[in-house]
């Protein structure tokens, strides 16, 4: 069983986020992290591996420094890392990510592809879709529950209601769902380990990426306009000075209002 | 420039310690502390994580083995729960001088343990008349059947009710004359008795026991260097462990300048944040300077010991003094900047100020470190 992890190095969550004015890019020179969801993903990955060997790659396109989230997850456990590294790349939107990783994944053997549902930071969760797109396979996104036996791979994927569960041919992509499990931390050797795990990077060429369908060039989608969400305004203070029934219908009469019942 | 820049790995660690405790410790401090209790829970976080193999060489199945990784991890911890630094400074303090002093036999036998932290272990050098005038301890070892019979009693020992081992110091008669000596005692034997645990104000969730050696035996093989090395040991190991108190230090203070510095932002008195207010800004720059320096002396001290420094007795003094101060200051005026919420035990920052205060005391009292760093100074300039 060899699983392909895609992931991605985000914008600390705790970080304040701050947005460029002129072309609305995210500043990406605060403190820098493993995509909260894509550690659902490795995690994933990890006990698969556990429980039926193989191996457990990671895959991410970012520049030199998002080699920290590679190795994050690297010290969690898993076995090796390519980095797709290219200036070409910089800029490049949802569906010119997905297309660089589709090249990057034909150059590597897989019976399974997870990716967290989105990354934290630009929250489209269109690269899973686009991947599987790309690479004809069988997508299923927000599941719950992986299992693979022999070929198929059951998975429950998560709805609103429920869940449905599903059955599908290996080699798949699957976005795996928030709190699928409780992502583990890198051990202290883990993390010593880490460094002499290999770490491939490719370039653009290596992989046979069209230049064209990349970068900003290649971008299918542009940033028109953005706006700041306004700040909290201060709440209404209800009081129930007089008598509780007096209390009760102001109370009752903004909840009306608020439409919350 | 003087070159404090940590290695990827330990960054690293200190992200995933950092992590760990915010997440998994932080919620439970003040249980931690009520419970006045060793955690046996974050112990078995920490194992998990291999925390305990900072302690130990990697031969033995530790990692580096610096004594800078033992504080970042150390200040990582103590940054949330001083308490739970313990559990890793006092195995680090139990474990220094077997790493150091210990033969390759004693090393292959103790060490893998204590690295994976299935071995706890523990520093018995304390007694009620013996603290900082270590040379007047009582407890005395007499050589038996192929080992010997230890009688005497300890005190103010940190985890001695939890621990498998606790390097022992005791002394030797040899013609006529008293020689300290260290000895590697299993607890698990009727010689050994834990016959207290103190009620303390502070860094409650670190038990401090006395305990009873009423001839408990030490077989010959758990002798540790040779007959009179005590002092030497002893002096050795407490030169590394106070650069990793002070790294605990450090940890506090920058603990009790988080939360008041948060609380002083969102604080609004007199129709602005107390952060805007100068005499708050007075306050928060002399902690956050404090707090800084005290972590340029304790990674200056680690690094020199690391590098095998000369000069070691005096930075080790140096780094435990004013990182504890440092500690004690911060917590202090954390409390002062929070006002009442200051004092209340649901915000937190007022177990600082009680943890703070036993590592201006123990390890050394700071009083002993200004004397022996004048007089290094006095005899080698």
């Amino acid at each position: 069983m060899n699983t392909v992890v895609c992931i991605k190095q985000v914008v600390d969550t705790e970080a304040e986020k701050r947005l460029q004015p002129g072309d609305w890019r995210l500043d990406r020179t605060v403190e820098n992290i493993l995509n909260p969801y894509d550690e659902y993903a490795v995690e994933a990955a990890i006990q698969l591996k556990e429980e039926l060997g193989g191996e457990v790659t990671v895959l991410c396109m970012g520049p030199d420094e998002a080699e920290d989230a590679a190795r994050k997850a690297l010290a969690m456990g898993a076995d090796k890392a390519v980095m797709v590294t290219d200036s070409v790349l910089e800029n490049s939107d949802a569906q010119a990510t997905a297309y660089a990783l589709s090249q990057a994944l034909k150059t590597l053997e897989f019976d399974l592809v997870l990716c967290g549902v989105m990354s934290t930071d630009a929250q489209t969760g269109l690269v899973p879709a686009a991947l599987a797109e790309l690479l004809d396979l069988p997508m299923l996104g927000n599941t719950s529950r992986i299992e693979a036996a022999g070929d198929t791979l059951k998975v429950n994927r998560q709805t609103d209601e429920g869940y449905i569960a599903y059955e599908c041919p290996m080699p798949a992509v699957v976005a795996v769902a928030k709190g699928i499990n409780e992502p583990r931390y890198p051990s202290i050797k883990g993390i010593m380990g880490a460094k002499k795990k290999p770490l491939e990077t490719m370039s653009a060429a290596d992989i046979g990426i069209d230049t064209a369908m990349v970068g900003s060039a290649g971008a299918r989608t542009s940033v028109l306009a953005a706006t700041q969400v306004p700040p909290r305004t201060a709440g209404e203070r209800l009081s129930d000075y007089g008598t509780p029934e007096e209390g009760a219908a102001k109370l009752a009469d903004f909840l009306f209002d608020a439409k919350v019942v | 420039m003087i070159d404090f820049t940590l290695s990827e790995e330990q960054v690293s660690i200190a992200r995933m310690v950092r992590e760990l405790m915010v997440e998994q410790v932080a919620p439970r401090t003040r249980e931690i502390d009520e419970q006045g209790e060793f955690p046996a829970w974050v112990a078995e976080l920490f194992r998990g994580l291999d925390l305990f193999a900072v302690a130990v060489p990697e031969e033995y199945g530790g990692i580096d083995g610096s004594l800078v990784t033992l504080c970042v991890v150390e200040e990582q911890v103590a940054r949330v729960s001083p308490a739970c630094s313990m559990i890793v400074g006092v195995q680090s303090l139990g474990s220094t001088p077997i790493v150091r002093f210990g033969s390759a036999e004693q090393k292959k036998k103790w060490l893998p343990a204590i690295a994976t932290g299935e071995t706890m272990v523990a520093f018995g050098l304390t007694e009620p008349e013996a603290g900082s005038d270590v040379k007047a301890m009582t407890t005395r070892a007499v050589g038996a059947d192929g080992g010997w019979r230890l009688n005497g009693r300890k005190c103010f020992i940190s985890h001695a009710n939890i621990a498998d081992l606790v390097v022992c110091f005791a002394k030797v008669n040899v013609d006529g004359r008293d020689k300290i000596t260290a000895f590697v005692v299993e607890t698990d034997q009727p010689g050994f008795v834990v016959d207290k645990v103190e009620h303390k104000m502070g860094l409650r969730g670190s038990p401090t026991c006395s305990f009873v050696l009423e001839d408990a035996w030490v077989p010959q093989e758990n002798l540790l260097g040779k007959v009179g090395h005590g002092l030497d040991i002893l002096l050795a190991t407490l030169h590394r462990s106070r650069i990793c108190s002070a790294s605990q230090s450090l940890g506090l203070a920058q603990g009790a300048l988080d939360l008041s510095v948060a609380y002083v932002k969102d604080r609004v008195q007199f129709g602005r944040p107390l952060a805007k207010m100068q005499a708050v800004q007075m306050i928060v720059g002399g902690m956050v300077a404090q707090t800084e320096a005290a972590r340029c002396m304790v990674f200056a001290a680690a690094g020199r010991y690391d590098a095998g420094s000369a000069t070691i007795e005096r930075f080790s003094a140096m780094a435990k003094l004013l990182a504890s101060e440092a500690a004690m200051d911060v917590s202090t005026n954390a409390v002062q900047i929070m006002g009442g919420y200051g004092y209340m035990v649901e915000y937190g920052v007022e177990q600082f100020m009680r943890d703070a205060k036993v590592f201006q005391i123990f390890e050394g009292a700071n009083e002993l470190h200004r004397m022996a760093i004048a007089r290094d100074l006095f005899a080698k300039g």
